[in-house]
């Protein structure tokens, strides 16, 4: 007789702790794969998983093992056609495997890189390692004005629709038989037996005395069931509901370019990347991820993705419109009490002589005050990356929004050049201290 | 209740592809009455556990235990087949069964009622018989203690975390499972010495060393010089040591002169389960072959009482022949022989020269053609062979004519390769000699050893790899693991490689 045991429904992810330790073997081989594929990925398929090859070094399992390219040896092979004893056969050119047939290596001799995949979530933890957004928690959590009823008990107030009705039932049974309500079934024997009597034509001197106790215990039983009620309005309970304030799950992001001429393709797709980037952690953050993609040259529109990268368009340059429509769609489509707001800009830094004070003034007077965090990132040449490498000289843009940086904590501006630079920034831009910073 | 009507009107066990643990029980009592009254089977108590595909990835990739400890390659292994899995390229084992007692199969839930059948008779029935009958496993392998033993190591490892760093027992590891098919014991286990062997032993040694040490010896003057003093101190080490020792790990656990002592108990875990393992390396063909002729008999006869419905015999019919095609060399699937295909067609071929011999099966095998007790004759050969010998046995010209087999013979330094022999009446005795080579463990792992290690001088361990027929080490492989082997002994440590004598 066999023992069967349904093991099914035990905890399935036995081996996770040895996974774990694996990842952690290969975390660097890992994170180079992982900042590769964020590069060469486009903005709305980064976030899959990944699969990932690791070279062999650092994981493989060495033994002691036969060499395969020496000595003698002799093999049994099945499925001979026309072979006769004695006959030779050329070796293949490469390796000297003998014979024929395919020779799987199980020694791991000439084995390619190991590759196995990256779930989701493994890839994105290695993507944002050590890395916090800041202000996470929105300033306004405080005052957050949004709630949902959570239950919260019961109550012996209410509206009628929140009736519990168990309950309720519950603390009337107990409540009669507390007070000792007659029973239905008491009462309907005793009706029963009144009945039978009553239909007796001739009665005997017995069955009327009988039939006089009855009726005086009837009236007894129905006047004790009028004072016990069935339910009381002291049995009834309700189901009770707590407004609980409720974080807000949505977030926002507004991408802001610059599609002048002078931003080229080179400019374009380094802004890209930063965008990408942010995108996906604040994807991971909230439930909700809406983007708004705002273009503009002397003036701005709001596009589809498609456009907002690929299509040309020529003008002059003013930041500031890019800035006002922005505030415009928030006023619009986003109010800030129930959406978090990110925006990330990118410029060549050019703008209209004069234009850049009203970009500041813009930043200071609204929309910082109601963004989670807003960054700037400056596209630069690599040669003029060099030249202007501190934080001090640069264009107007970059001039007035220093003086924004000084007073917004969660404003920050920087200087890319290639496309090497862009994990760096989005590290040193969101990395945990800044975070700190900004709450403290 | 249906079973055991079953025999004066037989009603199928089962007519749907959907199971259930009723179905599972009743199935399971037909199969166990057949091997019990007809197969006259030994097995241990069965314990079925149903698994998800999930678990059944877990289970893999811990070398199929039921409990392991934790290490990083068992990661490594289940990352390798999952990705094979999701991507479709692999099947998952229709069930694992483990060496114990009682002896546990794990069955897929994905499998349909057929292939549970299926799998219940293979597993539960014949790897179960094979693993309590087979001399090795008897001798190698602890049924009984297995599980509890692997708990033992499991919660000793990981206090040892706990203690010591995740970091240091990895590398721990690392280096030991470098070494795991070395630290078998391939020929004898050391006897226990009793308490009082013991301490006969040390008063022994005491006694010679105070004699090394007394000063009188000193005075004395045709002391040998020092050629032959050195000498002479080798022959002392070696017999003290036991060398050589082809047990690395033994060697290291005992000698190793910087290991801490639950470095040596981790040691001596490691080689435990190496040495758990040890038997089923050698056994793959009979071990498989045994289980597939058990329920091939099994099923069929119960398909013949007409308690497996004909669409269930053709699913049954269909998994076993997936599992045992033996491919062409030619054939892009191949991947040499296959041990399932090989052992069921050499078991099978036992019964039909026990029932129905031929001229060439009196010649080949005088003492069962035709005796008609084929039960007896696979029992005695499941009970008493291990793949090399068994092969060297039974293996009869039948089928090595079913698998049109041929050797062929590859020099390295040749630009050609020869075969050597073909299935005729010339080629049948030398196939059988190269495939039972080819399936003997000590020929497809190098022979190495401990030759010396001077504890008094410069502690430097010398190892010593024997060249069979010109096969050296693989020299990549070879450095990464004497790595390892110097960490576990903390000296430098020295491969020499020589040719083999014969």
């Amino acid at each position: 007789m066999a023992h069967f045991v349904d093991r099914r429904l035990n905890p399935k992810d036995k081996s996770l702790s040895n996974r774990r330790r694996f990842l952690k073997r290969v975390r660097s081989q890992i994170k180079r794969a992982v900042e590769d594929a964020v590069r060469e990925r486009g903005i709305a398929d980064v976030g899959r998983g990944k699969n990932v090859s690791v070279p062999t070094e650092g994981i493989a399992e060495p033994s002691f093992r036969q060499a395969r390219d020496s000595g003698r040896r002799e093999q049994v092979f099945t499925g001979n056609k026309t072979f006769q004893e004695g006959d030779k056969i050329e070796k293949p050119q490469q390796g000297g495997s003998g014979g024929a047939g395919k020779q799987g290596s199980p020694d791991g001799e000439g084995e390619d890189d190991f590759l196995f995949a990256l779930s989701r979530e493994e890839f994105l933890d290695f993507f944002f390692d050590d890395l916090e957004l800041p202000d996470l928690i929105k300033q306004s959590l405080k005052e957050i004005t949004k709630t949902y009823p959570r239950r919260a008990g019961y109550s012996s107030t209410g509206s009628p629709a929140n009736i519990n009705v168990a309950r309720t039932m519950r603390n009337s049974l107990g409540r009669r038989i507390g007070l000792r309500r007659p029973k239905d079934k008491e009462t309907l024997n005793l009706l029963r037996k009144i009945l039978l009597l009553e239909q007796v034509s001739v009665p005997t001197q017995e069955q009327r005395q009988e039939l006089l106790a009855l009726r005086a215990r009837r009236d007894e039983i129905m006047k004790r069931r009028r004072v016990v009620a069935y339910i009381d309005p002291l049995d009834v309970r309700y189901n009770y509901f707590e407004q609980q304030p409720q974080p807000n799950t949505n977030a926002v992001m507004f991408c802001l370019m610059d599609v002048s001429a002078s931003m080229g393709e080179r400019e374009k797709d380094l802004a890209k990347r930063f965008f990408m980037l942010l995108h996906l952690f604040l994807n991971r953050r909230y439930e909700k991820t809406d983007i708004v993609f705002i273009r503009h040259t002397h003036d701005a529109s709001e596009v589809d993705e498609e456009t907002f990268f690929y299509s040309p368009q020529t003008g002059g340059t003013v930041v500031s419109t890019a800035l006002v429509m922005m505030k415009d769609v928030i006023e619009d489509r986003y109010p800030p009490s129930e959406w978090n707001i990110y925006a990330a800009q990118a410029s060549d830094g050019e703008n209209f002589s004069g234009d850049s004070s009203r970009c500041a003034q813009l930043l200071n007077e609204d929309l910082m005050r109601i963004c989670q965090y807003f960054a700037y990132v400056e596209i630069v040449d690599e040669d003029e990356a060099q030249l202007i490498n501190s934080e001090a000289s640069g264009m107007e843009l970059w001039e007035a929004y220093r003086q924004v940086t000084e007073t917004w904590p969660n404003f920050a501006r920087k200087r890319v050049s290639k496309a090497a630079d862009i994990y760096p920034v989005f590290r040193e831009l969101f990395a945990k201290d800044h975070a700190g910073k900004s709450h403290g | 209740m249906v079973s055991t009507a079953g025999k004066s009107k037989p009603t199928p066990l089962f007519d749907q592809a959907d199971w259930d643990f009723d179905t599972l029980r009743r199935t399971f009592d037909a199969i166990e009455e057949v091997s019990r009254t007809d197969l006259e089977l030994d097995v241990y108590p069965n314990q079925i556990e149903i698994i998800s595909s999930e678990q059944m990835l877990d289970a893999y990739s811990s070398i199929g235990m039921p409990l392991m400890y934790h290490h990083w390659s068992f990661g490594k292994h289940f990352l390798g087949h999952e990705r094979l899995y999701r991507k479709g390229a692999r099947g998952l084992a229709y069930e694992i069964v483990i060496n114990s007692d009682p002896c546990i199969s794990y069955c897929l839930e994905e499998n349909t009622m057929p292939l549970q059948a299926l799998v219940m008779a293979h597993a539960a029935f014949g790897h179960n018989h094979f693993f309590k009958s087979n001399h090795l496993f008897q001798q190698w392998t602890d049924a009984e203690g297995i599980l509890d033993y692997l708990e033992y190591a499991r919660r000793f490892i990981a206090g040892c975390e706990e203690k010591h760093g995740a970091d240091e027992v990895e590398s721990l590891l690392d280096a030991a499972h470098a070494l795991m098919s070395f630290g078998v014991f391939r020929h004898r286990r050391p006897r226990q010495l009793s308490l009082r062997e013991a301490e006969e032993q040390r008063q022994e040694r005491l006694a010679a060393a105070e004699k090394n040490v007394h000063y009188l010896w000193n005075t004395i003057l045709d002391r040998p010089n020092g050629q032959q003093n050195a000498d002479a101190a080798l022959q002392e080490r070696k017999r003290e040591m036991q060398l050589p020792e082809e047990n690395l790990l033994y060697f290291l656990e005992l000698y190793s002169p910087i290991l801490e002592s639950w470095q040596r108990e981790i040691l001596r875990i490691v080689r435990n389960v190496g040495q758990y393992f040890y038997p089923q390396k050698q056994t793959k063909v009979m071990n498989e072959g045994c289980a597939c002729f058990v329920h091939y008999y099994i099923l069929n006869k119960l398909h013949a009482e007409g308690r497996l419905t004909d669409g269930a015999m053709l699913e049954i019919l269909h998994s076993h022949s997936n599992v045992l095609t033996q491919p062409g060399f030619d054939d892009p699937r191949f991947s040499g022989i296959n041990p399932y295909a090989l052992g069921f067609a050499m078991m099978q071929d036992i019964k039909r020269v026990c029932e129905e011999p031929t001229e060439e099966d009196r010649e080949w095998f005088p003492d069962i053609a035709g005796s008609r007790d084929w039960r007896n004759v696979l029992k005695h050969a499941w009970a008493n062979f291990r793949d090399e010998s068994f092969i060297q046995q039974f293996l009869s010209p039948t089928v090595m004519r079913r698998f049109r087999m041929f050797a062929i013979g590859d020099e390295a330094s040749a630009s050609f390769c020869t075969v050597t022999g073909i299935h005729n009446d010339h080629g049948y005795r030398h196939l059988r000699d190269v495939l039972a080579r080819n399936n003997d463990l000590s020929n497809q792992e190098p022979e190495i050893q401990i030759v010396d290690a001077d504890l008094l001088g410069d502690r430097c361990l010398h190892l010593q790899s024997v060249r069979r027929d010109g096969v050296s080490l693989d020299v990549d492989s070879k450095e990464a693991t004497l790595r390892y082997v110097e960490r576990l002994w903390g000296y430098k440590v020295e491969l020499k490689e020589v040719n083999s004598s014969t």
